[in-house]
């Protein structure tokens, strides 16, 4: 059965008044405007991933970070704030999974990788999420003109 | 690419798959290529068959047949905390992504005899 992570935390922090988990009552919806071995996918990811030659993230951090198609996954850095990384650092493509769709577009399966992967941290403000950051990886992604977008929480 | 399926039914993205793994294997087990890349498969698929805003597919991997354990340790009544290996982070941290040699073993239960479906 999945864990029930709401209700688990929700006991864990019993102490603190309960987090406000986002609830939405529907989704948008845009249809695959083609199939997806001739589509451009973007790989988004909140683990908090970023290149040595990038600005590490901070506490709070509603910036982003662009990580080219072509990275190689293991010269990646990790800043982030209470995950369990040492499965990510032995394989960042556990959730970061860079590698595997590189050969998912040799094999056919995708049309290609977008430039750039989107890397960002967990913001734990919904409201800052949507003011501050969403509009900038909506323009990223627009800019990329990108037909399918695989989203990774961490 | 969820591993919580309460969180993410919350959110009710318009497309969402499920694998019933600990967090922070959204997309696999390490080290596990062909895995990863059957759950991208299936990941992959669903963009083009779920029809209706809001479905999320369970996948059928399993984390481990023999060994459940996992299930206690994601923010349950015992974790003490999470980190590399098993130090307690106690806040923001910087590592090095790599496969550096030498690294404690997690203090996520292992799972045995491979991957399973």
């Amino acid at each position: 059965m999945p864990i029930a992570y709401i209700q688990r935390t929700r006991e864990r922090y019993a102490a603190y008044p309960p987090y406000h988990w986002t609830l939405n009552h529907d989704s948008p919806w845009t249809p695959l405007p083609k199939p997806i071995k001739d589509c451009r996918v973007a790989l988004l990811s909140s683990g908090g991933l970023y290149l040595p030659d990038q600005p590490r993230f901070e506490d709070n951090d509603a910036s982003y970070r662009r990580i080219p198609r072509d990275t190689d996954i293991d010269t990646l850095r990790v800043y982030h704030h209470a995950y369990r990384d040492d499965d990510v650092d032995r394989d960042p493509n556990c959730v970061f999974p860079l590698d595997r769709l590189r050969e998912l577009v040799a094999a056919g399966v995708i049309g290609e990788l977008a430039d750039f992967a989107l890397s960002f941290l967990t913001l734990y403000s919904a409201r800052r999420e949507l003011a501050e950051r969403v509009p900038k990886l909506l323009a990223e992604l627009k800019a990329m003109a990108v037909d399918a977008a695989l989203l990774v929480p961490v | 690419m969820s591993s919580a399926w309460d969180v993410t039914f919350a959110v009710r993205p318009p497309r969402a798959v499920f694998v019933n793994f600990p967090l922070n294997h959204e997309t696999g087990k390490a080290n596990e290529p062909a895995l990863q890349r059957a759950i991208l498969l299936d990941a992959l698929r669903a963009f083009e068959t779920l029809w209706q805003p809001g479905q999320m597919l369970t996948l059928p991997y399993v984390w481990d047949r023999d060994d459940r354990t996992w299930e206690d340790v994601d923010y349950g009544p015992q974790a003490t905390g999470y980190g590399v290996g098993t130090s307690v982070q106690g806040g923001f941290a910087e590592r090095t992504l790599g496969r550096a040699a030498g690294r404690p073993d997690t203090h996520l239960p292992r799972s045995h005899g491979g991957h399973s479906q």
